[in-house]
């Protein structure tokens, strides 16, 4: 066990733990945030992304060790209200249908966009890849991320 | 304007009463929309008039309805609320829904699955929003001393035009509690809905969107352990002997325990399916700990013997053998070509098949097979138990919780009053949800810690469970004479450990000669209901020999489907049809204007199919090309008749996800075996389609009717396997019969 100090949501967070517990599992069960899912533990399904340091990875795979003062930004500290371009995207396209891959699905989004604010198809397609949807909503998943691409505001 | 009845047998199903602090509750029972109303000749048991569904307007004019049926996703928590919200006539802005608990004194029957919860609420739901709005009128007529007939009601509002009098329900909706229930009340014109049938937003769309915990798996509380089970590694094994020396000095665990979760002589119910009925348990703080302490059991296996299971379903009550043996994909293979080669069970014969066959100057056969596939809901199997001397509270994804309370009340050794399950949103279904296991483990191991507890399965404990869909083969044959007419049919098909033919579908009824036939062989893989069960693959294996079929004959594919059908309508073999023809031509009739499918298409490759299950008809065309030797499906085309259509925008989002699924099962899904052990486990080894591979384009056109609804989680998913193996034989000349077409090597076969 060792004392991490974690800067999460623009918020210090201390925690003791096995230094090679998974950020995954920090958020969820240490700090209480629970809309960064578990999927598949291995980086296969995408339902844990996260953005460190404005980058969305797989947080099964970022162990706390790693994170230093680096900024970790999960779905909760993504917007105040959920009023984010992307999460305003996916409530008009009504897009989740359980819902469980949707914030792993829109943290991806977020990060992609920033990077390409004008995306083509085939981009958002291979940006979201890793990103898996079982009730398979990926055709509003991706008129969603061009609706958001729109915003100004991203 | 129809008049129903609140009365069964002269007993209401509805209830008023006053809310605290001011306003009406309205009261029914859910159960009463599952009678054929009006039932007036038997008499009813007490529970048909548990009131166990609510409508709340309080002083200040809130609404709050409630949804009773567990939602997972087909988004049953805003379809079934408008439905009542529209015949109460209110504005849909301000209602609140709430998902009912389950309690098994008040909700039997409380299940979502097989496409059924609008088809079931349907009347219940108008019925109780009517009668709710007229003791609104009531109350407002005798508050103004006016006719009840000259008023009139819009979006939560009374009003009496003659003397100018209006009011909010809220207002009114104290005097209405004191009234009587009416024995009869008008539902809507079906012209005059103004909620049904306009696209309405999840109501859960903000808390998904902000990851809210709304699923079981997020669930925490006070002093919660968490558990994880370790199961055999292949089916045909069980625990010989356990080593936790290492696990249990890990950090942060409690305890390593076996359990036995159904005892060996334990009469099952039909939900029961449990693979492996004895489990390592690895108890601590947290999931990583337990996790790592899991690697560190030392677990031998031994074969399991013969058993013999006792499993009283819905089909009655039966002795399951379970075989010992560790299986393989290969063995399977050639046990299906060994059967589909033998005499099967006769599930219907019409006319003479065998003397047509012989009199037959060509026949036509083909067979087709599936793998088993693995659920793979997002989130994987867990469950939150609290189980204490006097009392078991449980919160999870279930479907199907007043199975589960029966097993757990024999397992625990208390009543079912005694037990609580509250409903989480389930993270995906697909038939998996309605086997109860998972509770049924986690109930046991808190009882036995005598401590809050959260079992969670790892994607791997997920994938490799069991409870799959089965594994099937189907075999046809068609009779043709000289002159290409089809004289006779002839259906085979069985499965591991389950058959998937219904034998009085469609081509039944529209052939002279026919014959279906069954085969079933034993496993000790478990399997259970998955999207569409049995459909899911009879659908591909008959709208592809249909097609082959009319190639053969020489006929456009819709064409030929549409003259079997007018021949099921004017003059009908046999009286156990199973579908309306006139209805199932309707969708193909649509589908084929929607198309353009007379038009020809030159840089496409088209498939058509069609299927009725879950009663709901559906017509699919899919447009793909070949590119680096791999489909990429362009548009797809649905026709639906599912009646009247709730939630538009909702029903378009359930029907492109039934045909992303299948297009993606279809392409890629299967579990393979090797000695036992399902050979893969995590999605980096089990292909799931991902957002490139799906179709570029779908648009879903609704037949318009007046009729009542029916679902639509299940029927879009069968017709896709076809209509995309019709288009593949299309662009590569070469039939596909072995799914997953493309499986492993992810191109088509060369
Ligand atoms: S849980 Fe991290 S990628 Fe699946
Ligand atoms: S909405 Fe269910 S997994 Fe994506």
């Amino acid at each position: 066990m060792a004392i991490f100090n974690l800067n999460i949501n623009g918020k210090k967070q201390t925690v003791d733990v096995d230094p090679k517990t998974p950020m995954l599992w920090v958020l969820r069960e240490h700090i209480k945030l629970v809309g960064t899912k578990y999927g598949c533990g291995v980086a296969a399904c995408g339902a844990c992304t996260i953005h460190f340091d404005g980058i969305a990875v797989r947080s099964c795979q970022l162990p706390v060790s790693a994170v230093g003062n680096k900024l970790i930004t999960t779905i909760e500290g993504l917007s105040e209200n959920g009023d984010h371009p992307v999460q305003k995207a996916w409530l008009e396209h009504d897009v989740a249908q359980c819902g469980y891959c949707q914030t792993g699905q829109i943290m991806s989004a977020a990060a992609f966009l920033k990077k390409n604010p004008n995306p083509t198809d085939e981009q958002i397609e291979s940006a979201m890849n890793g990103n898996i949807c079982r009730c398979a909503t990926y055709l509003r998943i991706k008129a969603a991320v061009k609706t958001a691409a729109k915003s100004q505001t991203l | 304007m129809t008049t129903v009845k609140t009365t069964i047998n002269r007993r209401h199903f509805i209830k008023v009463s006053a809310l605290g602090g001011g306003g009406m509750m309205l009261s029914f029972s859910w159960l009463a929309g599952l009678l054929p109303l009006p039932a007036e000749a038997s008499p009813l048991s007490k529970d048909w008039f548990e009131l166990n569904s609510y409508i709340k307007i309080a002083a200040n004019g809130a609404v709050t309805l409630m949804s009773p049926n567990p939602e997972f996703g087909s988004n049953v928590k805003t379809s079934m609320p408008m439905i009542l919200a529209d015949e109460l006539d209110i504005d849909w802005k301000t209602v609140i829904v709430e998902q009912a608990d389950f309690f098994p004194e008040r909700f039997e029957r409380q299940f979502t699955g097989g496409s059924q919860a609008i088809r079931q609420g349907w009347k219940i739901l108008r019925t109780a929003g009517a009668t709710a709005r007229q003791m609104l009128v009531n109350a407002a007529a005798k508050t103004w001393n006016v006719p009840a007939g000259e008023i009139t009601t819009e979006a939560g509002m009374l009003y009496h035009k003659a003397s100018g009098k209006k009011a909010g329900y809220g207002e009114i909706a104290s005097v209405a509690a004191g009234l009587p229930v009416p024995e009869k009340v008008q539902l809507k014109n079906v012209r005059d809905f103004k909620i049904i049938g306009t696209s309405r937003k999840n109501v859960e769309g903000l808390n998904i969107v902000t990851g809210k915990p709304l699923f079981g798996i997020d669930y925490t509380q006070e002093g919660m352990l968490i558990a994880m089970i370790a199961h055999p590694p292949a089916f045909g094994l069980k625990v010989k002997s356990v080593d936790d020396t290492a696990a249990k000095s890990m950090p942060g665990i409690r305890d390593v325990f076996t359990i036995k979760t159904l005892k060996d002589d334990y009469e099952r119910n039909g939900f029961d399916t449990a693979t492996f009925t004895e489990l390592v348990v690895v108890v601590g703080n947290t999931t990583w700990e337990v996790m790592n302490a899991k690697k560190a059991l030392k677990i031998e296996w031994e074969k399991i013997s013969d058993t013999n299971i006792v499993v009283n379903g819905w089909g009655g009550k039966k002795t399951v053998r379970i075989p010992v043996g560790l299986e393989s994909t290969t063995e399977h293979k050639a046990k299906m070509a060994e059967w589909s080669k033998k005499p099967g069970k006769v599930l219907r014969k019409d006319g003479d098949p065998e003397g047509a066959f012989n009199k037959a100057t060509k026949v036509i056969e083909r067979t087709y097979s599936a793998p088993f596939l693995a659920h793979n809901t997002m989130e994987p199997v867990n469950c939150f138990a609290h189980v204490t001397a006097d009392r078991a509270d449980l919160y999870g994804p279930i479907q199907a919780p007043e199975f589960i309370t029966r097993t757990l009340s024999a397992r625990l050794g208390l009543p079912k009053e005694k037990i609580h399950i509250r409903l989480a949103r389930m993270g995906g279904g697909f038939g998996l949800r309605a086997y109860g296991h998972h509770m049924v483990e986690a109930a046991v191991i808190s009882q036995k810690l005598n401590a809050p507890v959260k079992l969670v399965y790892t994607r791997e404990d997920d994938m490799t469970y069991g409870i799959y869909r089965p594994t099937y083969s189907a075999t046809y044959r068609a009779a043709l004479d000289e002159k290409n007419n089809l004289l006779a049919f002839h259906v085979k098909a069985g499965g591991i450990p389950e058959t998937a033919i219904h034998p009085n579908r469609f081509p039944a009824g529209a052939l002279d000669n026919y014959l279906a036939e069954g085969w079933e062989i034993e496993s000790n893989i478990t399997i259970g209901a998955f999207r569409a069960p049995g459909s899911n693959f009879i659908a591909s294996a008959e709208q592809s020999f249909l097609d082959e079929l009319a190639e053969q004959m020489g006929k456009d594919p819709i064409e030929f489907r549409l003259e079997l059908l007018d021949r099921a309508q004017k003059n009908p073999v046999g009286k156990d049809n199973d579908y309306d023809p006139e209805r199932y031509a309707g969708v193909l009739k649509l589908v084929k204007e929607k198309s353009k499918w007379n038009q020809s298409q030159a840089k496409v490759n088209r498939g058509v199919s069609a299927y009725f299950c879950h009663n709901t008809y559906v017509a699919e065309v899919i447009d793909l090309v070949i590119q680096n030797n791999k489909p990429v499906v362009q548009k797809v085309y649905a026709a639906v008749d599912c009646g009247i259509v709730v939630n538009p925008d909702a029903a378009i989002n359930m029907g492109e996800g039934g045909i992303v699924d299948g297009i993606g099962n279809a392409l890629y899904g299967e579990m393979p075996f090797k000695e036992g052990v399902p050979q893969k486990n995590n999605f980096n080894t089990y292909r799931m389609i991902r957002h490139s591979e799906a179709p570029k384009s779908i648009e879903i056109h609704f037949v318009e009717n007046d009729k009542d609804p029916t679902g639509l989680g299940e029927p879009l998913f069968p017709p896709i396997f076809a209509a995309l193996a019709n288009a593949l034989y299309k662009a590569t000349g070469k039939r596909l019969y072995e799914q997953p077409f493309l499986g492993s090597k992810q191109t088509l076969p060369g």
